[in-house]
């Protein structure tokens, strides 16, 4: 059960031909699968390619009409290795994951496909996490392509041109027995936009009749001789057969003028972006008719030599647009234009910068730049672009007073209560050597808690304290999410501290879901699952691997009892790895699985208690220390109308969840009396409000006869 | 390779963008952004235009900065190419779902002053870096309001989080009527409301959202920033008075007693009388005026005339909290009014009928109840260690407290009637040679150095909290005016002073204050008149 319902969209995945699809690229990438006869899709989610994973899930009964088998692997690496299936049988497999992280897991697999080669289609599917919005870091998945010699696609970023993409990639795949990449920017995922359908195809073959009559031949399995071979076949069938194809499908774009003097060479992704700054400058009209020649490369690995220099024949000087670094592609060019003994000045990164997301801004003044050198005919005779802001104002003291706003815990997040006892243990006992992971959890290293000094990939923060397994002083703490744990972390964190007797403590913070890439089930899920096996409690699978310290503590939100059990763990003769695991389920899936069954109950009648907690402004001094514990959006301050107060007072607005956390920290840290939790009954029963009536009757008499007998001044005081 | 052989004059310079509509949405994670962006394609693709409509939201939909980027074009034959991202000054539209986004996006240089309606929300969230201060760390709105009058074509900017709260919509509904009722795009208003009908969820609520958006936006009065502190002079004295005739007579010769404090002073004395009332009683309120009748004529003998007795002013706001201190008995005392009761119900939006159960958390410790011991026996107590281990053994635990239920709310009651005898119990006496050590300080500098003698008064603004951050706060107190004796007799006194108060509001370890300590150490170590001063 992920985060967001797709129900919706995959209704549009069973439109026929002529009929329009709308929606997501990342949707229209989905649909363009089953437009082209897959027989398996899997891959592992992470933004930017989420949704596709959301969607195949949502999108089983579809798939299962058409004989299409979906597995939601459990990592990048199970994913690729599922391309076994397209080895020996002609079965056209794709898989999905965000790039270069996923692509990091899944490169063992991904080289050993390579390697022996493909009958069916395989598609690996790369989200690149490049740029704004980016949670990684910053690669190229270029790289991979290369080393492993499979064929990278770029596409224009828009639906028709990404459809496309999928189809084309599946026939390069099989026209040159080679897995294809097919890379999508962040931007191209999420776009919106229209194409026309076609219908969707079953595959000829399914993977179900595939093990009727099992297939092996051993040239294709990756082992001295055949690994030799292997390595001759890239460069001497391959290879060429893939640039006939790409050559023959005309699968790279020429647009604008066939001459010219110069010219821009483009990875498809950058398409739009060169677009827009053409149009800027009065170098395009809207429907993207270009003034100056354009080579549109679709496919950025390979490089098709005589594409190149055809386009190169007749121009003065070509600029290359090519993001991110190292400039793989204006080195190829450039030894290519050298062989050729070429005239032509090819320019890049000089006139772009070296690094860095190539936005709108970067593009105009790159391309100005270009032609204010290279052909300055073209430009007004300002030299310049004229839509740059008119007066580059700037508001130096709005710099200084716009606050940064990095992304954090949710409202009633049950890991934040985590990081509180983490924290008022440090305060208790210093600061410790602590190694974080990938996941929301990772949010612990910004304020308020600054918990954690590296994170060393999916499932490795324990594994990233093992140069401390041997005990000192004090213990080295980690923390792993359960997405991480499933994802690798069992074997290469747990299994590593547990087989080299680390003396370390592994906090392990399980929220039921894979919650930071939209919630998907995993194995330790409490939900039922109709097509997935969950519920596989964490701790038996730790004490399966061997851990003899284990603690499990069903509700984060305990601060007292998580600090208490991280103290012990910090102080027990106990050896071997210390595990705690700490399993609240994430608010965000919490409350979408709860709002509407607790709506309904309400509106049938049904007593439901809904807590929600609030902070008596007079008795808080707004010292916020609740706050340095804390950082929940819905725990804000408001200013009292009061001259005889300074400070701002803490305030909780109606997004409170009532998770408890304000409650729990005020107590654990001795901090103050201010918090109350409101548990409105509604549908109370009868006995019961009678009760209430009587209470607030008694309570009311006393709280008059006080009254009586003092002067009050109302609220005001 | 396939090619195209539509090709293009070029026209150097002439942007050839103006037909299309470029919009940015800045909003911060959770608040909806992506259903506002879904909406605008809606109304746009409604209204016969191409719309392309894209994010980059991944892990900053967890509560980060976040953005959305729309393009529309009148529908023709041919499809146009859009941008997926906007440019710095190439955006018509710019809609922040919170005032800071607003600047964000100024600073970004997506707002300029040739073409860009710029529509907020007034609002704050706060982010973290302005909650963990442990002074005022709050981000001035009024930088953002002042900016974007300047920085925008048009500006369009009111609470819509009280229109959401209000309507029982979300932000995103008010921003949707704001755009409409902004007229930045060329789409009647009808087509919007047609958008959100058909997107089923909440209707009804978002409709009235809208609609009372779309109004105010029309009728835009000029952005008032709302959450800053009024000033004090705007604000009047409570009247809303009651009690027994007897007191109020009483209260009412305590009040003439104000007339001959000095005129700026008089307001916050009124109000600090309340206060040091309502904390304890109408003697404690006479024994405040006492004390603010000496410190008035130490000030004018001092010259406070020409300083608008501003040290006789300060003092009777911060002598009113050093009062009115935080014990036991005062939280009792609050959480268990009526007042406080309606209060609760209010905030929650639940009425008089609905069963509301109330918890609250008490953590009391040893030095709480040593607080609550008659001060002899609570000094013979705190004098032994193995003593106060063994009671702190005893209360140390979080109590829940159902104020809602009638034995819990007894025994909170019970001890808010210790009232009755603080001034015989071991915490008044702390806190009471506390603040007339504080004083005997500050009226010694007075005749000396005004503004040193305002700046002490001033310091008892560190002291506020409960337990560890009380403890913490007297700490900074202490080291602040520590560091002011280092100063003390040189011109600069009193900014120094300032400067250690300010800087240990600024973190919780006081970080900043030991820094400010050092800039004075390596300046006074080095001439031994001073340091011996």
């Amino acid at each position: 059960m992920a985060e967001r319902s797709f129900k919706k969209e995959v209704q549009q995945l069973k439109i026929g031909a002529g009929e329009e699809f709308r929606g997501e690229g990342i949707l229209a990438i989905t649909k363009a699968l089953l437009e082209s006869g897959v027989g398996y899709v899997g891959g592992y989610q992470g933004a930017p390619i989420s949704h596709l994973m959301d969607v195949l899930a949502d999108a089983q009964e579809i798939l299962g009409e058409l004989g299409v088998r979906y597995e939601a692997n459990a990592t990048e690496a199970s994913a690729a290795a599922m391309l076994a299936a397209s080895v020996h049988y002609p079965i056209r497999g794709a898989v999905a994951f965000k790039s270069t992280v996923g692509t990091n897991v899944a490169s063992d697999a991904l080289a050993n496909l390579a390697s022996g080669g493909v009958t069916g289609g395989a598609l690996v599917i790369v989200g690149e996490d490049y740029g704004e919005g980016s949670s990684i870091m910053q690669e190229r998945s270029h790289a991979f392509a290369m080393k492993s010699q499979i064929w990278l696609l770029d596409p224009r970023p828009n639906l028709p041109s990404l459809v496309k993409a999928v189809q084309d990639g599946f026939e390069l795949s099989e026209a040159s027995n080679t897995p294809v990449m097919l890379e999508v920017r962040i931007r191209a995922c999420h776009v919106h936009g229209v194409f026309t359908a076609k219908d969707n195809k079953a595959p000829p073959l399914t993977v179900r009749d595939a093990l009727k009559n099992p297939q092996r031949k051993t040239d294709r399995i990756v082992l001295p001789p055949a690994a030799f071979t292997h390595e001759q076949e890239k460069v001497k069938t391959r290879w060429p057969a893939a640039v006939n194809f790409i050559r023959d499908h005309k699968l790279n774009e020429m647009f604008g003028p066939k001459t010219g003097k110069t010219g821009i060479i483009l990875q498809g992704g950058m398409y739009n972006t060169v677009i827009r700054a053409l149009q800027r400058l009065g170098l395009a009209n809207v429907h993207g008719d270009s003034a100056i020649p354009l080579y549109v490369l679709n496919v950025t690995y390979p490089l098709i030599d005589s594409e190149f220099l055809e386009f190169c024949e007749g121009k003065e000087s070509v600029l290359l647009v090519e993001e991110g670094q190292p400039n793989y592609i204006e080195q190829a060019f450039g030894a290519m234009l050298y062989k050729a003994r070429h005239k032509v000045s090819l320019s890049g990164k000089d006139y772009l910068p070296p690094a860095g997301e190539y936005t709108g801004a970067v593009m105009v003044d790159g391309i100005t730049n270009f032609l204010r050198d290279a052909d300055p005919a073209m430009l007004p005779a300002r030299h310049r672009a004229p839509n740059k802001p008119v007066e580059d104002k700037t508001f130096d003291d709005l710099v200084k007073t716009v606050p940064a706003r990095p992304p954090g815990f949710c409202t009633g997040c049950p890991e934040r209560p985590i990081f509180a006892a983490m924290k008022l243990v440090e305060q208790e006992t210093g600061p410790h050597q602590i190694a974080a992971d990938i996941g929301c959890h990772l949010f612990s290293i910004m304020p308020p808690f600054e918990i954690g000094g590296t994170t060393m990939g999916f499932g490795l923060g324990p594994a990233s304290n093992g140069a401390f397994d041997g005990g000192g002083d004090k213990r080295a703490i980690s923390i792993i999410g359960d997405g991480g744990f499933w994802h690798n972390g069992l074997t290469s964190s747990i299994g590593n501290a547990v087989y080299n007797k680390s003396d370390n403590v592994i906090m392990i913070v399980d929220n039921y879901y894979s919650a930071a890439t939209g919630g998907q089930d995993i194995l330790s899920s409490r939900a039922d699952n109709p097509t997935k096996s969950t519920q596989h409690p964490i701790a038996d699978a730790l004490k399966g691997v061997g851990v003899k310290w284990v603690r499990q503590i069903d509700r984060t939100y305990d601060v007292t009892k998580v600090r208490d059990t991280l103290k012990e763990a910090l102080t027990t003769t106990e050896t071997g790895p210390k595990v705690i695991v700490a399993s609240s389920e994430c608010m965000l899936n919490k409350q979408r699985r709860e709002r509407p069954i607790q709506a309904k109950a309400i509106g049938d009648g049904k007593r439901v208690v809904k807590p929600r907690f609030g902070v008596d402004e007079d008795v808080c001094t707004g010292d916020h220390a609740c706050m340095r514990l804390s950082g929940c959006p819905s725990l804000g301050m408001k200013s009292l109308e009061d001259p005889l107060r300074d400070d701002p007072v803490a305030s909780i607005d109606e997004s409170c969840v009532g998770c408890g956390n304000c409650g729990e920290v005020a107590d654990a840290a001795v901090l103050c009396p201010s918090f109350y939790r409101a548990d409105i009954v509604h549908n109370s029963g009868r006995f019961e409000r009678a009760m209430a009536r009587f209470s607030q009757r008694i309570i009311g008499a006393l709280q008059n006869r006080r009254a009586k007998n003092r002067l009050t001044f109302g609220e005001a005081a | 390779m396939s090619s195209s052989e539509n090709t293009f004059q070029a026209v150097a310079g002439q942007d050839q963008t103006k037909n299309i509509i470029k919009l940015a949405i800045l909003a911060v994670g959770g608040q909806g952004g992506g259903v506002l962006s879904d909406w605008i394609v809606d109304v746009a693709e409604r209204n016969g235009y191409h719309a392309q409509a894209t994010s980059v939201p991944g892990v900053a939909q967890r509560t980060g900065a976040t953005i959305y980027y729309v393009e529309m074009m009148a529908a023709s034959d041919r499809d146009p190419v859009f941008a997926l991202m906007p440019a710095p000054g190439d955006v018509d539209i710019l809609i922040a779902a919170e005032i800071m986004e607003a600047g964000r996006a100024i600073n970004r240089g997506l707002v300029t002053a040739d073409r860009t309606t710029l529509i907020s929300s007034s609002h704050r969230m706060f982010a973290v870096s302005e909650k963990i201060v442990p002074g005022d760390g709050r981000a001035d709105s009024a930088v953002v309001l002042a900016a974007g009058q300047e920085a925008a074509k048009s500006f369009i900017c009111f609470a819509m989080d009280k229109i959401a709260t209000e309507t029982k919509s979300h932000i995103s509904s008010c921003l949707l009527g704001a755009l409409a009722g902004s007229g930045a795009l060329p789409f009647p208003a009808e087509s919007y409301r047609e958008t959100i009908r058909a997107s089923g969820r909440g209707v009804s609520a978002s409709l009235k959202a809208f609609d009372r958006a779309l109004d105010q936006a029309k009728t835009q009065e000029p952005a008032q920033n709302t959450d800053q502190i009024a000033p004090t002079d705007s604000i009047t004295v409570p009247t809303d008075l009651a009690g027994p005739k007897v007191l109020v007579g009483k209260y009412n010769s305590l009040v003439k007693r104000i007339q001959s404090l000095p005129q700026p002073a008089q307001e916050i004395a009124a109000r600090g009388l309340n206060k040091v009332i309502d904390f304890q009683d109408l003697a404690y309120g006479g024994e405040y005026l006492d004390q603010l009748e000496k410190a008035a004529i130490a000030d004018q003998q001092a010259g406070g005339e020409a300083q608008h007795f501003r040290y006789t002013k300060e003092l009777a706001k911060y002598l009113a909290n050093a009062m009115a201190y935080d014990d036991v008995i005062r939280v009792a005392d609050l959480k268990t009014r009526g007042t406080r009761f309606q209060r609760v119900r209010r905030e929650m939006d639940v009425d008089a009928e609905t069963v509301m159960q109330i918890t609250e958390f008490m953590h009391p410790r040893a030095t709480e109840f040593c607080g609550l011991m008659p001060h002899r026996i609570g000094r013979f107590v705190e004098s032994r260690p193995k003593l106060v281990r063994l009671l702190d053994r005893m209360v140390n635990r979080g109590r829940r407290v159902r104020t809602d239920a009638i034995l819990p709310f007894l025994s909170l009651y019970l001890v808010s009637g210790l009232r009755r005898w603080r001034r015989a119990l071991l915490r008044h006496h702390i806190e009471r040679a506390h603040w007339l050590e504080w004083q005997a300080r500050a009226q010694k500098a007075l005749t000396t150095d005004y503004a040193l003698a305002v700046e002490i008064v001033l310091c008892r603004r560190l002291i506020k909290g409960y337990s560890d951050t009380h403890i913490r706060g007297l700490s900074k107190f202490d080291r602040v005016l520590a560091g002011g004796d280092l100063v003390a007799g040189r011109s600069d006194a009193a900014d120094w002073l300032r400067r250690l108060r300010e800087a240990a509001l600024l973190d919780e370890k006081g970080e900043a204050l030991d820094g400010a300590l050092a800039t004075i150490h390596s300046f006074i170590d080095d001439t031994p008149k001073a340091a011996s001063a």
